[in-house]
């Protein structure tokens, strides 16, 4: 009984601790933080979920409007609507992934200075919400498939969707890794989290969202976009589900190295933080 | 002792702090007060007010803890303010990591450094159980098997479906009692969490948290400024003090060793740098010292009042300020208060100073400590602090006719003698 439960606390801390059994034990209570993420912000409002499908619904028709109308910018051939409707997905996915685990320490820090529990729970927890809501997004962008694939106006390479929950685990960890690293810092310096919320929305203009890559020229500007390591899984993504995109091998490559070591350098922050950001928050 | 299973062994334990000047809090702010220090000047973001002397120093909130703590044993932690047993239970529960020594704990940890903690208004009472349970280390398997004695012990039935958020903050604190209280863990730590509630919910309490050191075997850890429940629940007491341990042992005996440890003999007291409570959210006027000016000593007869000198500053401008100055004894319950209404008005930064008469004879002969507030009342009658500092001791001599007082149940005021009138039958 007592070896089960044994507990060593030491002020030494070792660099890469991730404790993932522990993490496993509080399985529950991710899960619980999921829900909350939705139960709570839909309570007390009268379309209660609906709101779910509304919002990416209204935004995507806002982008139709004004750069697919106002700016006349091009689609490749695929019908405005579900352009918009699935790179309104995949950046609300990413994006929400940043912003939440922006906020990790500093809005639960209530929670964290009473009691302990894996920290590492609340930003899988704000992965899994938002690969929730993504789904919900992609089931309407299905919808609309359906009705485009009937009357023939877009062709997707079915082959490649095997690459859907790849590319999922790729911008959650992307996003996860960015999020935290900011959630860190913002322990510290408040600035970081007003300056995120204004840069992930320029951030999305340097991402292939609301233009495709065929739509800018050669020159710096391409580069910038192919560089941004969120490209290339977007782009995947649109090449899988609407059958055109750009899809650079070496880019896609550079953009898993960027992913891979920006989530190891959040892990190894976090763990650094988790310990003692109570005393300086 | 040998033979006894060991439940949580802290050894060298200390926790370090830095004082003043912390971090600006923003990016700007450092570089700002690293700029200023570079060119030799004033940093521009240190607090007004705070000692100088302190910036850059650190501070040992615990200071060297060596405790062992035995499987099924309640274990009272006692200390004044600022001894160091909120950091050490911090430290025990994980929130925050010591800076040198190490920790073994055996078994799980329920935590009670405060309840409630995730508590979410929008949710229901079952769905915070829930959240609650899991945050404290349950699976949903082992809520769902303990939500029926969870909904029983908490009395709030009734509402366990409507949001939190229309409880009232006894309902919310019976259940989020409820829930720690049924946790299956091995070792529980609790801060003065049964302060809150009424009576007959606090007596429930203690009787669950004593079951569950006496029959359940589990051990339980419990801090608490009130020496009366600390006498009913603990089977052993620790005395800190400056982030040591000063006593360990016999209850009645740390009782004693703290009560000691309080009694200074001071007659003037700076209060300028004593640390305020955390609930005092609105501080407008900040008390500087505290003297007695009649006595050089702090014994006082019994018809010799007490006369003090207060200083203070006001931080905006005030008016309406009434004063209080409640008396506690040395075990930590209040005693009685002296108040005065419409004490004050005054403007930003001016300084004051009132000499105040108080009239002790009431008081059984006793140790005593005062504790001064400053307050607003608003129309409906209700207080609301703006000032609190825990101040000066004394000690009233004897003289109650001769008799041994029994405080225990006669209480600690020797009302006036009564005027008595005989007739005939």
């Amino acid at each position: 009984m007592n070896n089960q439960y044994h507990t060593h606390i030491t002020s030494k801390r070792k660099w890469f601790e991730l404790n993932l059994k522990e993490v496993w034990q509080y399985r529950d209570l991710i899960w619980l933080f999921t829900k909350r993420s939705f139960v709570v912000t839909y309570k007390q409002t009268i379309l209660g979920p609906a709101w779910i499908f509304l919002s990416p619904l209204i935004s995507s028709l806002m982008y139709a409007f004004v750069f697919g109308g106002i700016a006349g910018i091009g689609t490749e051939g695929i019908p405005q609507i579900l352009f918009y409707l699935l790179g309104n997905a995949v950046w609300m996915y990413f994006s929400t992934c940043v912003n939440k685990n922006a906020t990790t320490f500093t809005s639960n820090a209530g929670v964290f200075g009473k009691v302990y529990f894996p920290r590492l729970t609340t930003p899988i927890s704000n992965v899994l919400s938002s690969v929730i809501q993504f789904g919900v997004q992609m089931a309407m962008v299905f919808i609309f498939l359906a009705y485009y694939l009937i009357v023939g106006q877009v062709h997707p390479n079915w082959w490649a969707w095997v690459f859907i929950p790849i590319v999922l685990v790729h911008l959650g960890l992307l996003g996860m890794g960015f999020g935290v690293i900011v959630s860190s810092l913002t322990t510290k310096y408040r600035d970081l989290s007003i300056l995120i919320t204004f840069g992930v929305q320029l951030w999305m203009y340097a991402t292939p969202i609301v233009y495709p890559i065929s739509e800018i020229g050669i020159g710096w500007m391409r580069t910038v976009v192919l560089i941004n390591p969120v490209t290339a899984p977007v782009e995947l993504l649109r090449y899988a589900v609407l059958g055109q995109g750009t899809v650079d091998i070496f880019y896609y490559i550079l953009s898993w190295g960027v992913t891979f070591i920006v989530a190891v350098v959040g892990v190894l922050i976090f763990n650094r933080v988790e310990k003692t950001f109570m005393d300086t928050v | 002792m040998d033979n006894k299973e060991i439940a949580i062994k802290l050894s060298g334990v200390k926790k370090m702090y830095k004082l003043g000047q912390i971090g600006g809090g923003t990016l700007t702010a450092d570089l700002q007060s690293w700029w200023a220090r570079v060119r030799g000047k004033e940093d521009p973001n240190t607090k007004i007010g705070t000692d100088t002397r302190l910036i850059g120093k650190t501070f040992m909130a615990l200071n060297g803890i060596d405790l062992t703590v035995y499987k099924g044993e309640a274990l009272g932690i006692i200390g004044g303010n600022g001894a160091g047993k909120s950091t050490m239970l911090k430290l025990l529960s994980r929130v925050t990591a010591p800076t040198e020594g190490e920790i073994d704990i055996y078994g799980r940890i329920a935590s009670m450094l405060e309840v409630g903690t995730g508590f979410n208004g929008e949710m229901t009472g079952r769905e915070n159980v829930y959240m609650n349970g899991a945050i404290l280390g349950m699976t949903k398997a082992e809520i769902d098997a303990k939500m029926e004695d969870i909904i029983e012990f908490s009395e709030v039935r009734e509402f366990i479906d409507t949001p939190v958020k229309r409880y009232s903050s006894g309902m919310y604190v019976k259940l989020a009692f409820s829930v720690a209280a049924h946790l299956d863990s091995e070792i529980m730590i609790m801060d003065e969490v049964l302060a809150v509630g009424d009576m007959a919910f606090q007596k429930k309490c203690l009787d669950k948290m004593r079951d569950a050191a006496k029959k359940e075997g589990r051990t339980v850890l419990y801090v608490s400024h009130n020496m009366n429940t600390i006498r009913q629940l603990c089977d052993r007491c620790i005395v800190l003090d400056k982030g040591k341990v000063v006593f360990e042992g016999d209850v009645e005996e740390a009782i004693g060793v703290y009560m000691e440890s309080e009694a200074n003999e001071e007659i003037e007291i700076d209060l300028i740098d004593i640390q305020r409570p955390k609930w005092l959210i609105k501080r407008l006027m900040n008390l500087r010292s505290v003297k007695y000016l009649n006595k050089d000593n702090n014994c006082f007869d019994t018809n010799e009042p007490i006369v003090l000198q207060m200083e203070w500053n006001n931080l905006v401008d005030v008016t309406d300020v009434c004063l209080r100055i409640e008396v506690v004894n040395l075990e930590g319950n209040p005693v009685g208060t002296y108040i005065i209404y419409d004490f004050y008005n005054g403007k930003k930064d001016e300084e004051s100073c009132a000499v105040i008469k108080l009239d002790i004879s009431a008081l059984i002969e006793d140790k005593y400590k005062l504790r001064f507030v400053l307050f607003h009342r608003d129309e409906a009658g209700n207080n609301l602090n703006i000032e609190y500092a825990e101040g000066l001791c004394f000690m009233k001599l004897a003289s109650n006719g001769g008799l041994v007082w029994d405080s225990r149940h006669w209480g600690q005021i020797h009302m006036p003698t009564p005027e008595v009138v005989f007739k005939n039958i």
